[in-house]
């Protein structure tokens, strides 16, 4: 017999949600800015693997020249982003969701273990509730770096006003590069989690839309008598 | 007029489609509104050109308004980092040359202050270098991203300020300079220039201005992004409204402070 099973508050799907576009537009206008000054490369011995960015990504995303208005752009969203993962760290906090989110002691082993089933070597994953560990560590390592990406932010933006911060960071040039690294961070998160979404199927896919995941429960029926929790 | 059927308890399945199509649609008319939201911003004019000029209208207001909300942290005990001397770059960046076209005529220069009255007053370069003289080395920030650690000496604007009897100028909201041919004008709200690390510099690496990085006078103002830092000041005026400010026009933030 089917069953609705409550997965996702409304709360966090909503602050999931809302955040996707807001990352989305950071990091445009993110980049809109760093083409001003575009230093960054990956350089080992001499040898530049990855410059940021190639001329030809600059002119498929219509990235040159934008300064003022990628700033502009910067400088609003930066308080939608800002307030929406306040509220999400606060609602989890509050709501004690944090306790199926934050990794436990045994997390980073298991995450090993999960690693190696989901790249099909070992056979069995370890146990898990809500989140496995690799979800509970990924989940909530891209919160640490956002409000990273807010204190980095806050480094360069007002490197004056708050200059313990800006300390903090290591300097107003290390927190420069730190805002960066943690947005390659984003987009490195953004890949990894569409595939595993992808492979994961629209069950789990829609319950972060709809809250809750179709289960058959009969099977069990045949061990122990259902308790229906349906009023 | 009862209905005639009682309501019956929905079944499971019902309930899962029920909660799916309310889910599914609220989704879908969010991201709908979301993506009008995103559209009448992309497509929305730009400002009418004022003061400032070249933003679009809703990103100048959002400026604008972000600006109250950082003012309120501004505070002049919040100084810059410095640095030793040694650290300071011999080489300093040089990015650009609006307003410096012409060569300054140091001899004949004079700094034009503008009173309110109407009164100008004309003051030399040795008036200026015969004042307390304050060095700062501080990391230079451009609004491009770059940052330059640089040595820079000369008078205080809160000392200019004083020593020339401005006080009652430097109530009024804003000071604007510009250069002497008027190409490169900047506008500074009084609490920044009144910063005690804003100066009036005549010396750059402990030796006088070289004409590309502002000779005779230029100002340094660790509080505002380098577009904010004008090479050769010709004239200097005070109000309360804002000054016009030369990147303000090109779509920039008026405020631009760190």
């Amino acid at each position: 017999m089917k069953a609705i099973k409550e997965k996702y508050s409304l709360a966090m799907r909503w602050c999931h949600w809302v955040n996707f576009p807001i990352l989305t537009i950071m990091i445009w206008s993110g980049m809109l800015i760093y083409w001003a000054s575009d230093t960054y490369s990956i350089t080992l011995f001499g040898h530049t693997y990855l410059k940021f960015f190639p001329n030809w990504f600059y002119s498929a995303l219509n990235i040159p020249q934008r300064l003022s208005e990628g700033m502009a752009f910067h400088f609003l969203f930066m308080w939608f982003f800002a307030i929406n993962g306040v509220v999400y760290v606060l609602y989890t906090l509050v709501s004690g969701e944090w306790r199926e989110l934050a990794p436990k002691r045994n997390s980073f082993k298991e995450a090993w273990q999960v690693l190696l089933h989901d790249l099909h070597i070992r056979k069995i994953a370890p146990p898990q509730k809500k989140y496995n560990a690799a979800q509970r560590i990924a989940y909530t390592a891209i919160i640490i770096m956002g409000f990273g990406s807010l204190i980095t932010g806050l480094a360069i933006y007002k490197p004056v006003q708050f200059n313990n911060l800006t300390w903090l960071c290591g300097g107003y040039h290390a927190a420069r590069i730190e805002h960066f690294v943690l947005t390659i961070g984003y987009v490195l998160f953004f890949i990894i989690h569409v595939v595993q979404v992808i492979i994961a199927g629209w069950q789990n896919f829609q319950s972060v839309i709809t809250g809750f995941e179709v289960v058959d429960n009969s099977p069990k029926r045949i061990i122990k008598p259902a308790v229906s929790d349906e009023k | 007029m009862k209905s005639k059927k009682l309501k019956k308890p929905l079944t499971i399945e019902q309930k899962i489609n029920r909660r799916t199509f309310i889910s599914f649609g609220t989704f879908t008319v969010l991201s709908g509104a979301a993506y009008a939201g995103w559209s009448w911003l992309k497509n929305s004019p730009k400002e009418t050109p004022t003061v400032t000029a070249g933003a679009k209208a809703p990103l100048r207001r959002a400026l604008n308004k972000t600006e109250l909300a950082f003012r309120r942290v501004f505070n002049n005990n919040n100084l810059v980092k410095t640095y030793p001397k040694e650290r300071a770059a011999k080489v300093v960046r040089y990015n650009s040359r609006i307003g410096l076209h012409d060569k300054p005529d140091v001899p004949n220069w004079r700094l034009q202050v503008n009173k309110p009255s109407g009164e100008v007053m004309s003051i030399t370069l040795d008036e200026i270098r015969s004042l307390p003289k304050t060095e700062l080395v501080f990391d230079f920030k451009c609004v491009e991203g770059w940052d330059q650690i640089s040595y820079w000496g000369g008078v205080k604007f809160s000392d200019f300020i004083s020593h020339f009897k401005l006080d009652d100028q430097a109530k009024l909201d804003y000071v604007g300079m510009a250069t002497p041919d008027k190409k490169y004008y900047v506008g500074i709200d009084m609490p920044s220039a009144m910063h005690p690390q804003t100066l009036l510099a005549y010396e750059m690496n402990g030796k006088p201005l070289i004409p590309k990085h502002g000779q005779p006078l230029r100002l340094i103002i660790p509080v505002k992004y380098g577009i904010k830092n004008l090479k050769c000041i010709g004239s200097m005026v005070f109000s309360n409204r804002r000054p016009p400010d030369y990147w303000a026009e090109q779509g920039y933030d008026y405020y631009s402070g760190l």
